[in-house]
């Protein structure tokens, strides 16, 4: 009943009183005096649109009010927004922007309220736009669409202003941005087509303009501080006043254009790119170029690569200083590895330890800097000096720290640092076999003349050896040690079977040192004719070791003794330390005055060159227990020898010295014939399992199964591989000849 | 193009020895070929030895260095260098169906043009080496003896690459003896490879080591 009651509201009527509360709207929107609205205000405007859209139609006006609504966005902003928008400029028509969008924003939410009964019932069932989306769309069709262009430039154009260092006010680029990303209604295809593809264009611009002659005038150091700073300024623009999807992007074009693009060129800067920041020492640049150049696709390489070139340069330089120094002074003492080579050995040691903490601390540890550090010191590292590897340097290097009066007098801590260091380096060294070869020669004179400093040492160094090479790297080297160690203890069981058989005395004081074979390098065995008195003792010693082991073979090595002798010198008696070769030569003179050089080498049973060696050391050196007749300094088979029993010292007791041998060739040979071996046992093991392979497939697995501890020459691999055709443990196959087959 | 491994296919002279025995025919050209065998045969070992050899060679009116010979014993299979045996006598001449001395002329002749292009000239080349092996357990033969070989056996075929092969194994010292894989080797080498341009080597192929050091040999002499 009360429906038929009220009077039926026209159109025109209607909305008359509609466009009051529209114009009363505006008006406060515009700043002009007008009361705000109240609620009773409110409740007519919404209570005019109910009643309009729920009267029967056709006075049912939903569609109109509807139509009405959007037309009222547009007359305002075609009436009072534009106008005032299109008389201003730049930032003036930024802040007129932002303030006619606020003002939209808020026209709209009131305006949707006061027709807010279309959405509940008309819009939904029509699925219309809602009043939201149409108010804010209309703003976007007429304002936005019109001046987003110049919006675009004069933000741009602020921001390349704040570039060049001027105050701008960020709150307005802020705001005016917001807008791009509001006007999307959740899309961000307004910011990102309208704005932000400009903006990076611009930016990509703006910085290859700087860039350009930043290259040209800036030193490397000064160009990066200057690339830093601008990325950082960059990412504070982002959180500033742009949107933050655009962070990623906006950096990537500077880092393009900045660093990219003139990459080569600056690192390649003559007097201040990498190379010289390298060479002085300037850890924070390359700190700054490492986090730069990080940033860009591959960029570190090129640096990793200065890196390997700079190392590989001042590694090949320490090399040819020794190689100079051990010219300068070859003619004295050659083939001996001289102090120089130590001092090398020491600096390559420095060189490493300065490059590593290089690339622990400019280089963040990064993976591409630990290989270009490796690659560069195996360049280097696998050179040698004056004629000796660095296989060679290095155990002899190790030899001087273990040795007792070893060159330095360094604390252990210091001792073990060191040993530590050079297994590192060892790491580098492809010959690691050769290595092994020539530290076990040394380890031997160590420990079979009571040489070695430190046993803790010795057993410390084999630890860290294993630790890097394996277990069968050092096996021998640790049965070398056991072996001594079980020689104390056979030795003192020997004085307790002389102590108990007084008869089996020989008369001489003999201590042997029982080795096991295989653990040790090889000697010339059984070659000397022992004086009778010696022999005795040898002879006592097997009666002894026979009681204790039956299935036992000794082997008598004289060329390792030493001998205390007595020598009745007319002035005094002395105590010579010799060697046994020494002792057997001096004890010949016991039954003869003087005996001729055949006559000597035809009693000791030596060849030319160990006879040579030790009448030299008994004659023409420091010490001349006999005299040679002609007195010259070298000795020739023509010589004859006698007893000078004149001769004296300052001292009672004194160490003859027999120069050793020179072991480099004997052992550089053995190495040779062990990888013989080794190539053959890494091929039959390959081809045992593999049955079929090809010749390049088996070339390859050859080398990678025995590069711990050589690099296989290739031709050796295939000289190899032609033996153990013709040993038939192979066969070509009849059809492919680069394949192999393995014969069981 | 050198000839290939699966080229037209003749039947290895050995192979098709003429066993359908029971024929008359057959049994007339044994009888002819043992006749054949005691002229030159040792009556003691019941053996054809050096100086049979000799008196044979001089009745065939060729050179007992001559590949002609080296293929009657390949013929024969001969196991021992110098001497033949009756077995080896009957399955040699049998298989060339040669059962008087001008038979055994044409025979060879003909063999020595024919044995190049077939496959069984690996055959052929693998027995030669074989063949000069005469110690026990022997398994490489001196650089000297492998350039006769070399000279005899491919030689008429390849004459430019073995005179510069002959002209290096002479000069080298690394090596003083060639395996069979070696000397197969060669073959192939020769066979395969362009000479003297040398474009297709490839070093990284299964070459016996030897040949790769020709090879950088011929490399250096002709810059």
């Amino acid at each position: 009943m009360a429906a038929n009651e009220k009077k039926t509201i026209d159109l025109e009527q209607g909305w008359e009183f509609m466009q009051k509360g529209i114009t009363k709207l505006k008006n406060i929107l515009e700043g002009l005096p007008e009361p705000q609205f109240c609620s009773e205000d409110y409740m007519m405007l919404y209570t005019t649109i109910y009643n309009m859209c729920t009267q029967k139609p056709p006075h049912d006006y939903s569609q109109q009010l509807y139509d009405k609504y959007r037309e009222s966005f547009e007359e305002y902003i075609t009436s009072s927004v534009l106008p005032s928008l299109r008389e201003k400029h730049d930032e003036f028509m930024l802040r007129e922007l932002v303030r006619r969008w606020v003002n939209h924003k808020v026209m709209v939410r009131w305006l949707s309220r006061f027709f807010h009964y279309l959405d509940r019932y008309f819009i939904t069932r029509r699925s219309l736009p809602p009043l939201n989306e149409v108010g804010l769309t209309c703003f976007r069709d007429l304002v936005y669409q019109e001046i987003n262009g110049k919006v675009r430039d004069a933000v741009i154009s602020l921001i390349d202003q704040e570039r060049e260092g001027e105050q701008i006010d960020r709150a307005l680029l802020k705001n005016v941005l917001d807008i791009f990303v509001e006007i999307g209604l959740g899309s961000m295809e307004f910011y990102q087509n309208d704005f932000e593809a400009a903006m990076l264009k611009d930016t990509a611009a703006y910085y290859s303009r700087k860039a350009s002659n930043w290259i040209l005038e800036d030193s490397c150091p000064d160009y990066m501080l200057k690339a830093e700073e601008c990325l950082k300024r960059e990412k504070d623009r982002v959180s500033h006043y742009l949107h933050s999807s655009s962070e990623q992007k906006l950096l990537e074009k500077v880092q393009h254009e900045l660093l990219f693009v003139y990459a080569s060129q600056l690192l390649e800067k003559e007097h201040s790119g990498c190379h010289a920041l390298l060479r002085d020492d300037k850890v924070e640049d390359l700190s700054r170029m490492y986090r730069l150049f990080s940033r860009i696709p591959r960029g570190l390489d090129p640096v990793a690569n200065i890196f390997k070139q700079h190392v590989t340069a001042e590694g090949t330089a320490l090399v040819k200083q020794a190689e100079d120094a051990a010219s300068n002074k070859k003619a004295e003492k050659r083939d001996v590895v001289g102090v120089q080579e130590q001092i090398f050995v020491r600096k390559v040691i420095e060189l490493h330890d300065k490059y590593l903490a290089y690339v622990n601390d400019c280089f963040n540890n990064h993976s591409l800097f630990h290989k270009s550090l490796k690659e560069a010191f195996e360049v280097f590292c696998n050179k040698g000096v004056a004629g000796s590897s660095s296989a060679e340097l290095l155990a002899t290097f190790c030899d001087n720290i273990l040795k007792k009066g070893g060159s330095e007098k360094l604390s252990d801590e210091a001792i073990e640092e060191t040993l530590e260091k050079v297994v590192k380096l060892l790491a580098y060294i492809s010959d690691k076999d050769l290595f092994a070869e020539f530290y076990r020669k040394k380890l031997a004179r160590r420990l079979l003349f009571d040489k070695s400093a430190n046993d803790d040492h010795e057993r410390s160094i084999l630890t860290k050896l294993k630790q890097q090479c394996g277990g069968q790297f050092t096996s021998k080297m640790e049965g070398m040690v056991t072996d001594l160690t079980l020689a104390r203890e056979n030795q003192s069981s020997f004085e307790d079977y002389l102590n108990s058989n007084p008869l089996a005395n020989p008369g001489i004081d003999l201590t042997v040192t029982v080795l096991t074979t295989g653990f040790w390098p090889s000697y010339k065995s059984f070659d000397l004719n022992l004086p009778a008195e010696m022999v005795k003792c040898v002879e006592v010693f097997k009666d002894f070791y026979q009681t204790k082991t039956k299935h036992r073979k000794l082997t008598w090595i004289y060329s390792l003794g030493t001998c205390n002798i007595n020598g009745k010198f007319e002035p005094k008696t002395m105590e010579l330390i010799v060697t046994t070769y020494q002792a057997s030569a001096l004890l010949l003179f016991n039954a003869s005055d003087k005996l001729s050089y055949s006559e000597i080498m035809a009693q000791l049973n030596l060849t030319d060159d160990d006879v040579v060696r030790l009448l030299h050391s008994l004659s023409c050196a420091k010490y001349k227990i006999l005299n040679k007749e002609p007195n010259t300094k070298t000795i020739s088979p023509t010589d004859q020898f006698e007893f000078n029993s004149k001769f004296t010292d300052r001292m009672r007791r004194i160490k003859i010295p027999l120069p050793p041998v020179d072991e480099k060739k004997k052992v550089i040979e053995d190495v040779d014939k062990d990888r013989r071996y080794a190539i053959d046992a890494s091929i039959v093991r390959i081809m045992k399992s593999r049955k079929v392979l090809g010749h390049q497939q088996l070339v390859m697995e050859c080398v990678e199964q025995l590069g711990r501890m050589f690099k296989p020459d290739f031709k050796a691999i295939k000289k190899r591989i032609e033996d153990l055709i013709t040993r038939d443990y192979l066969e070509r196959d009849k059809d492919n000849p680069n394949m192999f087959r393995y014969l069981a | 193009m050198p000839p290939r491994r699966n080229s037209r296919s003749t039947n290895p002279p050995a192979a098709s020895s003429a066993v359908s025995a029971t024929s008359k025919a057959a049994i007339k050209e044994l009888e002819r070929i043992n006749n054949l065998f005691s002229l030159y045969r040792d009556p003691n070992s019941d053996t054809i030895d050096p100086e049979g050899i000799e008196t044979l060679c001089s009745d065939l009116k060729i050179d007992h260095t001559d590949v002609r010979m080296l293929m009657l014993a390949w013929t024969m299979r001969a196991k021992r260098q110098g001497y033949f045996t009756r077995e080896e006598w009957q399955r040699g001449l049998q298989a060339l169906h040669a059962d008087t001395l001008g038979k055994l002329q044409k025979a060879l002749s003909q063999l020595d043009k024919g044995v190049w292009n077939s496959n069984i000239f690996e055959n052929f080349h693998s027995y030669s080496f074989s063949f000069c092996l005469t110690e026990e357990g022997q398994r490489s033969l001196d650089i000297e003896t492998i350039c006769e070989l070399l000279n005899l056996v491919i030689g008429p075929r390849y004459r430019s690459q073995i005179d510069k092969l002959i002209e290096f194994l002479k000069i080298q010292h690394e090596y003083k003896g060639l395996s069979l894989d070696q000397w197969t080797g060669i073959l192939r080498f020769c066979q395969e490879i362009n000479f003297p341009g040398l474009d297709n080597y490839d070093e990284s192929c299964a070459w016996p080591l030897i040949l790769d050091n020709f090879v950088e040999w011929m490399k250096k002499i002709q810059k």
